[in-house]
């Protein structure tokens, strides 16, 4: 990541330019993610009907997201009935502030932490460890980003972008393990630090994919088993869950539960999807004895209040968008500089961090709609970058781009000046004085990588004229035609 | 049946023999055609990029220019789309809001055109060469377009047609943002450029002018061999 870039749109460029060079790097990154679109295309497959899955994916997650007032109060009230504790979070100040009120209460010393893109959200980790607290990410992938200092790279697949052999020098460098290339080694020298991080650990922090309301119960889905750990092992159990994650009944998993594993990672289901229901109940020998779960808003609530982009809401967070995304691809994750990354993350960083600062990330896409048209629930996500590309323009116009496009409309709306100008100069020339030398010189920006098509002989309308006036002449002769 | 033709600002003045093919395949089929010269550009620069009020001052003056016209029929995916599926969205609520519909509504992509509104899909055509096709993104994923132009280039005597691996993948043009991010433009190009160098194919056959721009640009750069053509340009030849 960048130093000398302080703006987001600043450190996004020239991060872009380095990334997008960098081959090998983007080259493991498309390999990893090869594997992922065989065993997805295999998997969906097996749906008898991917579509209408997806369009009944789509009506329930609209019914929960333009409930969720009544869906998150139903929940409230069956989780706290079996002694659960809910807060409701603004903001990820108040988010962060009850977590560590709540370690500080119960003397906490040592948190382990399944992965929550929530905690990245508010910088959970880095408050904790501010006040002294030992927090150990379980997830492996999270562990190893945790290890490098590094946040997550894909908010599936945090560590994608590693080879093995940086993964073993990195275990090497902060663990003092011998080097290796197995995959099962390498997993065994972080499952020892981690067993006993559960053991020690008197609070357990997690996320949550689905927010159950009828039954009151909390889902989630992984594939280590360090969830399941985590929630299980310390007395004190937090889940940090965004308010959208609600689905209105547990038979809505039937559907849920395959799709994002499907869409995620190309598994018929994750290895390990468990409901949490609340704390341990009397006579049940396992399970933390408090259990609290933290509703994260953090400007959620905007979204909702937008009807146009309201769907992006949609999102159960399975990453696709992401995988598909040839920007992604070349760019790589750290790139965007946010939470969420990818086209999802162009689409709601805006809402949540300011259209300003983040509209770059909008206008860094070439609308290709292949996330649209992979996101299992139906979101419009390359549309809404257009969306955030004009409510961008409308709040704060770039001077100077207005007035090229000005000029731009000023000239085509007049045919005869149009006809008049293209005659003697190529398109392109006519408006170049006006962004000579800028970012946004066309001319230099296209030209330092491609080639420029060669001026043809005449423009279309020229021998169209030509054409039918020779047609004419042969009508005029008698001839055919 | 009298047929229009939308010919977008930059294949007017780059691509003039797109246009023309177009022409001569109507005509041969037995259509009028027709090309109304105060069309201009269908607003999509300044739309993409955010700035729907100049947009809709150049749109409006396309949907006043093709007001009586049977069908329009595009040669680009991308402006297409623009006309059929973005004009609707950009004049929700306007005045005009009803003639951009109905614009919409009469437009046609090109190869869609010939395929599903006049049911040909042999056109006597003759290519000789091994040549892939590249799925422009607005025509594939805005308008549905995939078999089309596929069913008309089987057809065409000599080609052999091979498929690459990343046919859905985006050239990377995507308009103001192949200038604006030039680095994530251009390594675009050169994924979608690999993919069809992998396929030993000698042409590119494309429904989108514009991105064969990008995709011939970048070949033209580091390749040189590979030969960038319009699908029409490809079904008009004998
Ligand atoms: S936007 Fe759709 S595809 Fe992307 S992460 Fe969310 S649910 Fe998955």
């Amino acid at each position: 990541m960048s130093t000398i870039a302080d703006l987001p749109r600043q450190q996004f460029q020239s991060d872009a330019n380095r990334t997008a060079n960098d081959a090998p790097r983007r080259a493991a990154v498309r390999r990893a993610l090869s594997n992922y679109q065989t065993a997805r295309d295999r998997t969906g497959a097996t749906f008898t009907d991917w579509k209408s899955a997806r369009a009944s994916a789509a009506t329930i997650k609209h019914e929960a997201v333009n409930h969720l007032d009544r869906y998150l109060e139903e929940f409230e009230q069956k989780f706290t009935a079996r002694g659960g504790k809910v807060f409701w979070a603004t903001d990820s100040k108040q988010a962060r502030d009850y977590i560590l009120n709540l370690a500080k209460e119960k003397g906490v010393r040592s948190i382990v932490k399944s992965k929550a893109m929530t905690g990245e959200e508010i910088h959970l980790n880095e408050a904790l460890i501010k006040e002294g607290y030992a927090v150990v990410e379980s997830d492996l992938g999270e562990y190893i980003q945790q290890l490098k200092g590094e946040p997550p790279y894909h908010f599936v697949f945090p560590c994608m972008h590693l080879r093995r052999d940086e993964i073993s020098d990195l275990f090497h460098r902060e663990l003092g393990t011998a080097k290796t290339d197995s995959p099962e080694e390498l997993t065994m020298i972080a499952r020892n630090v981690l067993r006993r991080a559960y053991v020690d650990a008197d609070m357990g922090i997690s996320g949550g994919n689905f927010i159950v309301a009828d039954t009151g119960m909390i889902s989630i889905t992984e594939n280590e088993g360090n969830a399941r750990l985590t929630v299980g092992l310390p007395k004190i159990h937090v889940a940090l869950i965004g308010i959208e994650k609600v689905v209105p009944c547990l038979a809505d998993l039937a559907l849920f539960l395959p799709m994002l594993a499907t869409a995620g990672t190309g598994q018929h289901l994750t290895g390990y999807n468990s409901m949490y229901g609340g704390p341990r109940q009397p006579g049940e020998i396992d399970g933390p004895e408090e259990f609290h779960v933290v509703f994260l808003d953090n400007h959620r609530t905007r979204l909702l209040a937008d009807p146009e982009q309201r769907d992006a809401l949609h999102c159960i967070r399975c990453g696709a968008c992401l995988n598909v995304c040839p920007i992604f691809k070349n760019i790589g994750g750290h790139t965007y500089g946010t939470t969420y990354q990818g086209p999802i993350g162009s689409v709601i960083t805006p809402h949540f961090r300011g259209l300003e600062d983040w509209k770059h990330l909008s206008g860094a896409s070439s609308l290709c709609g292949a996330c649209t048209e992979t996101c299992p629930v139906g979101i419009d996500i390359h549309h809404h970058l257009l969306h955030n590309r004009r409510n961008a323009a409308a709040q704060k116009p770039a001077a100077g781009e207005q007035l090229l496009w000005k000029a731009f409309s000023f000239l085509m709306k007049r045919p005869a000046l149009y006809r008049l100008a293209t005659k003697f100069a190529p398109l392109g020339g006519l408006l170049h004085p006006l962004v000579e030398g800028t970012a946004m010189d066309p001319v230099a920006s296209w030209t330092a990588t491609r080639e420029f098509p060669a001026a043809p002989q005449g423009s279309f309308r020229e021998r169209f004229r030509a054409h039918k006036a020779a047609k004419a002449e042969l009508v005029k002769k008698g001839g055919v035609q | 049946m009298r047929v229009t033709l939308f010919v977008p600002c930059f294949i007017d003045s780059l691509y003039p023999n797109v246009g023309m093919s177009m022409v001569h395949i109507l005509e041969r089929l037995g259509h009028s055609v027709d090309f109304p010269e105060e069309q201009t550009c269908c607003g999509q620069p300044p739309f993409n990029s955010g700035y729907w009020e100049e947009a809709r001052s150049v749109a409006v003056k396309q949907i006043e220019v093709f007001k009586n016209a049977e069908v329009v029929i595009s040669g680009s995916g991308s402006c297409g789309a623009m006309f059929k599926v973005f004009y609707p969205e950009l004049f929700h609520g306007h005045s005009a809001e009803a003639e951009a519909k109905a614009l919409s509504a009469k437009t046609w992509e090109f190869s869609e055109f010939l395929v599903n509104k006049l049911g040909v899909t042999d056109l006597g055509a003759r290519f000789e060469g091994r040549a892939t096709f590249h799925d422009g993104c607005h025509g594939l994923r805005e308008l549905g377009t995939k078999q089309a132009p596929r069913e008309l280039l089987s057809h065409v005597k000599g080609l052999e047609l091979v498929e690459m691996s990343e046919a859905e993948t985006c050239c990377g043009f995507g308009g103001t943002f192949a200038v604006k991010y030039p680095q994530i433009s251009t390594a675009m190009a050169e994924v979608k450029c690999n993919s069809i160098c992998e396929t030993k194919a000698d042409y590119v056959i494309s429904n989108d002018s514009s991105c064969l721009m990008q995709i011939g640009g970048w070949l033209n750069r580091n390749v040189g061999s590979v030969k960038c053509l319009h699908l029409a340009e490809v079904l008009a030849s004998r």
